[in-house]
């Protein structure tokens, strides 16, 4: 599972985790994502964060 | 031809500015202009950066001139503008003067400089944080003037990497302006590694110690001032338009001088000045749409501000100025969580700490 982290304020988004609370199940890949999700901490698109090695 | 959309400032609110714009129109010229290289980088990360292994050139995201290409804009970098000129819709660099038809004022904040005698650094762009790092380089001990958002984010990210971090405040709180007291003290205690100093007045660094009003003093290598921004309005207020603590701008993002309008944390709205990341990424859609002519108005939902404090993860969600209530707290060592409820029990804003923190989505629907 990758992690993928938002170029604007370092927000990471693991795939292992996901984000429940936001209807989001551990495991969701990124490309599964919407792409009309925004960052929850900046706003930013999901067409601005980029992947982060692991 | 027909004058480009120009504006002004290579940080994030400019940027966002024209990749809205272009989002919109695929054609109309915007040609963005910036006093500093304008590569684009994460600024929010100039305070985290030793915790994600950054340094200063590994921060830049893209060069000016793939943000030109990408984006489809003129970038012209290394160049200040020294007056707007209205009535004839021009501004002048030093190359001249050029012509506008819309113009965008994404100026930024310079930081607050306290009268304190000596060598004092503070970090509000990549240059600044460049001077910073260098500054570090075989240091140990850093002093750092305010608690607030960013001296507490510094204050994690040095401590983090090993440096022995102090704090001084003339508040009696971390975050003093942001969270009740419950919380401040939880977040001092979470990052009990570094040394706080309250109430505390600092009047100058020389020889390797920091000197306080009331006469005592503490050792360090390295100064940083982090208490807070100052909108840069100048180029406006000579143009004459309203400002008050920012370039003021209304629900349209017009300033009071017509074609002008103003983003990001230059700008005033209802008396608020937000440098932020989320606001500009609300602002800079409204903004698009009224330049390009379609009336959108501004409207901010909850934003609350995350803190990258790692050893004591917070979010705040402050009430609008002005409102009338109080927080309410409970909590204990896992975490805080207070609300700030108005009459008839109403949440106007909240405070998250530690595992609290996953109520931050949940909290600002409630809100919105």
């Amino acid at each position: 599972m990758k992690k993928w982290q938002c170029v604007v304020c370092g927000f990471v988004y693991e795939e292992a985790l996901g984000m429940p609370e936001e209807g989001i199940a551990a495991g969701t890949r990124w490309e599964d994502i919407p792409e009309g999700w925004n960052c929850p901490d900046c706003g930013v698109a999901k067409s601005d964060f980029e992947m982060v090695e692991i | 031809m027909d004058e480009p959309i120009v504006i002004v400032g290579g940080g994030l609110a400019g940027y966002q500015s024209a990749k809205e714009i272009r989002r919109l129109d695929g054609q109309v010229p915007i040609c963005l202009i910036s006093s500093d290289g304008a590569d684009f980088y994460s600024k929010p990360m100039l305070s985290n950066a030793f915790a994600s292994g950054k340094t200063p050139d590994s921060l830049i995201l893209k060069r000016a001139s793939e943000m030109a290409s990408e984006i489809g804009i003129e970038v012209i970098h290394e160049r200040k503008v020294d007056a707007i000129h209205p009535e004839s819709r021009e501004i002048s660099t030093g190359e001249g003067r050029m012509g506008y038809s819309k113009l965008v004022l994404a100026l930024g904040a310079d930081p607050i400089r306290l009268p304190v005698e000596g060598e004092m650094y503070s970090v509000n762009d990549l240059l600044d944080y460049r001077k910073f790092r260098q500054a570090l380089a075989g240091k140990r001990r850093i002093a750092i003037l305010g608690a607030g958002l960013i001296g507490c984010e510094f204050a994690n990210d040095l401590l983090s990497a090993g440096f022995e971090v102090d704090v001084f405040d003339i508040a009696s709180q971390p975050l003093g302006r942001l969270v009740p007291p419950e919380c401040g003290e939880w977040i001092m205690k979470r990052m009990k590694g570094v040394g706080w100093h309250f109430n505390a007045s600092v009047t100058r660094f020389e020889e390797g110690r920091v000197h306080l009003a009331d006469g005592s003093s503490h050792a360090a290598d390295v100064l940083l001032s982090a208490v807070g921004l100052v909108p840069r309005t100048k180029l406006a207020l000579d143009a004459g338009l309203a400002c008050g603590r920012g370039i003021r701008v209304n629900e349209f993002l017009q300033t009071s001088v017509g074609d002008i309008h103003a983003i990001g944390d230059c700008m005033e709205f209802e008396g608020m000045v937000l440098p932020f990341v989320m606001p500009i990424m609300h602002a800079s859609k409204a903004l698009a749409s009224n330049i390009l002519g379609k009336e959108m108005k501004l409207a901010f939902p909850p934003m609350p501000v995350v803190v990258k404090t790692p050893l004591a993860p917070t979010v705040v969600c402050p009430p609008k100025p002005g409102l009338d209530g109080a927080w309410h707290t409970e909590g204990g060592e896992e975490g805080m969580k207070s609300l700030f409820l108005g009459e008839e029990g109403k949440m106007l804003g909240f405070c998250l700490c530690g595992k609290a923190v996953s109520e931050k989505n949940a909290l600002a629907r409630t809100l919105g």
